[in-house]
């Protein structure tokens, strides 16, 4: 059995208490939503915070998705298996379910949330790529209040962000758009494991000109990453096979692929090149609704 | 179209009173969660172990300081290498006839290896405190490819070893006739030659190694408990190695969660455990985790091999072999004793050559010991790898179908027995039409169709194929011992009055069924229902002496045992019979669950009545001692071979190389089989392992010799998603010399399953890029890395 070492807990009753929680008890406290990267680290002794806040009972308040003033909030505990279950998600951003059918395994999609999984900014985790081409922003609330920080400004590098230790993270919006297509793509060495490469793809088609366009690669730099030279390509071109070649010619070359043991660097950006490729050719089906 | 519907006994179907599909009976307690597996114990006044390992792969050890340790609240003991020595337990024995460091001492010799160990009153206590222990390290340069640990300026590993001045593990080991083979190779009209690597792998039980070791100072006696696969050789060993009284000492095995071979060695852990129970004086448990289990535990495979194969007119006539063999710091490679590569030299595989040699030498690495027959009897996973590489490389050489080239050169019906040339006698088989049947199931020619078609399109598919011979079920007296110890197996069968049987077996179930299958055996041998008959195993005390369960080695000599004691058994009864019938046993015939009179088959007696005869106050036979039971050893007159054929088809995205298993094709002659559904069961699981060592399971390490795979985030084992519905088929051909024709078959499909689906991948690459070998594992990585020409070994 692999045991963590000691800490104290606690089960927070309000947000409002939760930050408190985090404010008294200062850098060495964390809060505990799914658990599902937070409990490996302490097992494995790579994290040994000194106390943790769970948030868990703050279901009611943290757990949802609707839309609401031309966006899209979802509460940040709100889990895998409910984003990947979502038909409004799935009618406004299918590169939710692309990505959380192949998100870990049912186990860990019943408990882990978007919350924590943005908050990890583990390299190769998946929503914040999907968050990243989706031009989300997130809310993050601390004891002076809120504040609305876009993906882009979020990761500081690996495993860091910009959420203060006091600060939780409660809430991610997404402007929707008619003419909206996403999807996305990933290569894992085995179902349930984190992605050798994945590329996230949104586009916005407009009387066939794509008028805004996010691309970003997950496990395929030291952070998620957005490919804004690709980006800057896409908007305002016609969506054509070249193109999305082109642009996966990009993101080969601005990826910066670390070798581990799922691969060497010269095949992770052959790779950041395909899935670029790949999901953008889903992404604009999608958005012309020609998707087969 | 999956071939496993299960057949099982229905309302009007009657349940089968011996050989047939039945559901095992263990599986009523496993599927509600009511196994009890090690950690379930909890004994009174119970202390726990944890142990703390090397971080470096070769280091000298300066000073070790416990103190702060010892002065945690909660810690009893710290034991180091030190304290062992004078308990003279520093160094324990291995499998192989090597010694190995129970704890370091002198240095660390792999990362992982144990260093000191903490026993406290509670696990985390125990790991918290292992924190607290100061090892002053100096490092050392590590030996971690083998092909380099000979090497003049290679580090010295073993220099605790008097008279070892380089790293070689054990001297070349050879079989087969060199000359002769040369022979046949200048005859050759083609040969081919290639190197490949079987990558170092673990069997990953999802259960990892652990004991309770419970001794008691007043009386001497020693309990342990601890899921391993052969408790009797493990009871042998504790005395050997701790100088106590074999018969004071009782392992009880519980349920064991998966074994796969990595549960056969002894470990320094039990070791530990067994020294901290004996200086507290009280039970100490010690359960491995994860990492652990995967860094420390006996690993499997990992030889680097050199193969030359040809053919004349047609059909291949000769194979050489030349391997490393890399055990690791120490070697505890499981094997008989006379053969130090295991059964390697079954590599000659299902033909009929005219000549073979193979060398295999072995080295010394700082890496884990292990070495472990991970489902295989004894390296048979690794020849069947090579040859069937060979072969399939040899056909892609001559440009012939390699089914074609394995159907001219296979072994024919009537040269049965046969005796190959490394030294194997064959007892039985027709494998050309296994074969056929494995091509009819998968519609191989229509397969071949797609194939070109996919290819004029450009998608990359791939056929695999496999065919193996295995010997197992080891084995003979005169020719096999582990540790002097001959590999015979005992049975214990006693009928109880009601005519409810308990039949004893020296072998131990880690999920093979043991508990149905061997019930299944008494059942059909003396006619009474298989839910009459108890299996009991795993308790030194309760069962017969012998050597376990690996290799698959179960049913070829427990089973063996089981048989025969039925049949004392009801050559008893018979007696008995006699006596009740008022005639000469002579005069009786046999029918299942019945003695009767010949020709008069109303007058009999059944097994019921003659045991309530034997245990009763009325007359027996004339000498007869009473009761009805019977115990036997079995000493098997040569190995089983079961073989087979496998078939593998592969789809390849020619963009990121990712490879998915879309059909499994599997065909298995293990002679009679028992109970079916359980040898279906046992197929399935190995495939599955066998789809995880093919596509993604490797333990590999950096040039400091750190382990890259230490936790089921690096060490892939596959899930249900990887595999296909697996297609079974079957044929029969009995066993000649095993008493009920079985041959054992748990590991066939580990051992067919790698070079079936290593083939396909080739397959689908060959033509249109070129590629004529790649080592496992086909990661998208590595398959890419031989699409683009540069196809590389495993780090
Ligand atoms: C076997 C396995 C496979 C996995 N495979 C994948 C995969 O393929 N792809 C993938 O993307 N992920 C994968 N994951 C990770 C999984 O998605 C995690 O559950 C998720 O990343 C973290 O969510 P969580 O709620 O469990 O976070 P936790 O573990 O509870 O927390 C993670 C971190 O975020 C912080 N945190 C959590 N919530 C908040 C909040 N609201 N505000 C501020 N800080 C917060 C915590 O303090 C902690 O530091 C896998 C995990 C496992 C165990």
């Amino acid at each position: 059995m692999q045991t963590p070492a000691p800490f104290e807990y606690e089960r927070a009753t309000s947000l409002a208490g939760a930050i408190a929680a985090l404010k008294a008890a200062g850098a060495e406290a964390r809060v505990i939503a799914g658990g599902h990267s937070l409990l490996p680290m302490m097992k494995l002794r790579l994290a040994s915070p000194e106390r943790l806040i769970d948030i868990n009972d703050l279901e009611s308040d943290l757990a949802y998705i609707r839309e609401q003033q031309g966006e899209i909030r979802i509460g940040a505990l709100t889990r895998h298996a409910e984003l990947l279950d979502s038909e409004l998600l799935a009618e406004h951003f299918p590169v939710f379910r692309d990505a959380e059918e192949v998100i870990a395994d049912p186990v860990v999609r019943n408990r882990g949330t978007i919350g924590g999984s943005l908050c990890q900014a583990d390299p190769g985790e998946d929503l914040s790529a999907v968050c990243a081409a989706l031009k989300a922003h997130v809310v993050l609330q601390g004891p002076s209040g809120e504040r609305i920080v876009a993906m882009r400004e979020f990761q500081l590098g690996p495993y860091v962000t910009v959420v203060a230790p006091d600060e939780i993270l409660t809430e991610v919006r997404i402007r929707t758009s008619p003419g909206a297509g996403s999807a996305y793509e990933k290569v894992e060495r085995r179902a349930g494991d984190f992605a050798i490469g994945a590329a996230a793809a949104a586009l916005e088609i407009e009387g066939g000109t794509i008028a805004a366009a996010g691309v970003a690669l997950s496990a395929l730099a030291p952070t998620t990453i957005e490919i804004t030279r690709a980006e800057e390509l896409l908007r305002g071109a016609r969506p054509s096979e070249e193109l999305f070649e082109q642009a996966g010619g990009i993101a080969s070359e601005d990826c910066a692929p670390m070798a581990d043991g799922r691969g060497p660097v010269d095949y992770k950006r052959h790779l950041a090149g395909v899935l670029t490729k790949r999901a953008l050719r889903r992404a604009a089906a999608r958005a012309l609704q020609t998707e087969a | 179209m999956a071939v496993t519907t299960e057949n099982l006994p229905s309302g009007e179907q009657e349940r089968p009173i011996g050989f047939g599909r039945l559901k095992r009976k263990e599986d009523a307690r496993f599927i509600r969660g009511k196994g009890n597996y090690l950690d379930d114990i909890r004994l009174p006044g119970m202390l726990h172990a944890a142990i703390l390992r090397s971080p470096y792969a070769h280091a000298k050890i300066n000073s070790i300081d416990t103190s702060a340790a010892l002065a945690h609240p909660n810690v009893a003991a710290v034991i180091t290498a030190k304290d062992l020595e004078t308990l003279g337990l520093a160094w324990m024995p291995t499998i192989s006839y090597d010694t190995q460091a129970v704890l370091a001492g002198d240095k660390v010799r792999f990362q992982g290896q144990e260093v000191a160990c903490v026993i406290a009153t509670d696990e985390y206590s125990a790991r918290d405190a292992l924190a607290l222990i100061e090892v002053d390290y100096d490092p050392l340069p590590a030996v971690v490819n083998a092909r380099k640990a000979l090497d003049p300026d290679a580090p010295l590993i073993r220099d605790d070893k008097q008279g070892q001045l380089d790293n070689l593990a054990s001297p070349t080991w050879e079989a087969g006739d060199e000359e002769a083979a040369d022979r046949v190779f200048a005859e050759a009209d083609v040969v081919v030659e290639q190197d490949m690597i079987y990558p170092r792998c673990h069997p990953a039980p999802l259960e990892t190694c652990g004991m309770i070791a419970d001794f008691n100072p007043q009386t001497g006696q020693l309990d342990i408990y601890n899921g391993n696969q052969a408790p009797h050789a493990h009871r042998t060993v504790y005395a050997h190695v701790a100088g106590l009284a074999e018969h004071m000492i009782r392992i009880r095995c519980n349920d064991i969660g998966g074994g796969f071979g990595n549960k056969v060695p002894v470990y320094p852990g039990y070791v530990c455990a067994i020294a901290g129970s004996i200086v507290a004086g009280r039970p100490v448990k010690w359960i491995e985790d994860r990492s652990e289990n995967l860094m420390s535990t006996g690993f499997a495979r990992d030889y680097v091999m050199h193969g030359a194969i040809c053919a004349k007119d047609g059909r291949i006539t000769g194979l050489k072999v030349d391997v490393i063999a890399d055990h690791g710091a120490f070697d505890s490679t499981a094997q008989p004793t006379k053969f130090p590569a295991g059964f390697f030299h079954i590599c000659c595989g299902s033909y009929a050559l005219e000549a073979a040699h193979v060398k295999v030498k072995a080295v010394y690495t700082n890496k884990a010991p292990g070495g472990v027959a991970y489902r295989c009897s004894f390296r048979i996973t690794e020849a069947v790898y090579l040859v069937e590489r060979m072969v399939g490389a040899l056909a892609m050489e001559m440009g012939v179908d390699p089914i074609e080239l394995r159907m001219r050169s296979f072994i024919a019906p009537e040269q049965f027995p046969y005796e190959t040339t490394t030294g194997w006698t064959f007892d039985s088989g027709d494998y050309a039409n296994t074969m056929r049947v494995a091509m009819e199931i998968a519609g191989y020619d229509e397969l071949r169709r797609e194939q070109a078609e996919k290819r004029a399109r450009g998608e990359l598919m791939g056929i695999g194929v496999a065919f193996f011979t295995e010997g197992v079920g080891a084995g003979p007296r005169k020719h096999m011992d582990i540790l002097g110890l001959s590999m015979n197996d005992g049975a214990d069968l006693r009928i109880h009055p009601s005519g409810k049987a308990v039949v004893s077996l020296s072998c131990q179930t880690q999920g093979q069924g043991h508990e149905t299958t061997f019930a299944q055996i008494v059942a059909e041998e003396l006619g009474i229902p298989p839910e009459d008959v108890e299996v009991r195993h795993g308790d030194t005390d309760k069962s017969p002496y012998g050597l376990g369960t690996y290799g698959s080695r179960s049913t070829p000599v427990s089973g063996g045992a089981v048989a025969i004691v039925s049949r004392k058994v009801r050559d008893k009864a018979r007696l008995i019979a006699a006596t009740m019938l008022e005639t000469r046993p002579e005069d009786l015939a046999w029918e299942k669950g019945r003695w009767y009179v010949k020709g008069d088959p109303e007058q009999g007696v059944l097994i019921e009545q003659i045991a309530a005869r034997a245990y009763s106050g009325e007359p027996l036979p004339e000498g007869y001692e009473g009761g009805l039971d019977a115990q036997v050893i079995y000493d098997p007159p040569n190995l089983t071979y079961p073989y087979g054929a496998y078939i593998a088809v592969v789809d390849i995205d020619p963009e990121t190389a990712a490879v998915k298993v879309r059909r499994f094709i599997a065909v298995d002659d293990c002679g009679v089989r028992i109970n079916p559904m359980i040898v279906d069961g046992q197929i399935h699981g190995g495939i599955a392992e066998g789809i995880g060592i093919a596509l993604m399971e490797v333990i590999t390490f950096d040039e400091e010799g750190n382990c890259l795979n230490g936790s089921f985030m690096d060490y892939l084992i596959p899930t249900a998603l990887e595999c296909p519905d697996f297609e079974l088929g079957a044929t029969v051909t009995p066993c000649p010399h095993h008493p009920l024709g079985a041959k054992g078959v748990g590991e066939s499909p580990n051992v067919g399953t790698p070079p079936a689906i290593v083939a396909a991948v080739i397959d689908a690459l060959h033509e249109t890029h070129g590629v004529t070998h790649i080592d496992m594992p086909c990661t998208p990585a590595r398959v890419w890395a031989a699409m683009q020409g540069r196809p590389e070994p495993p780090q």
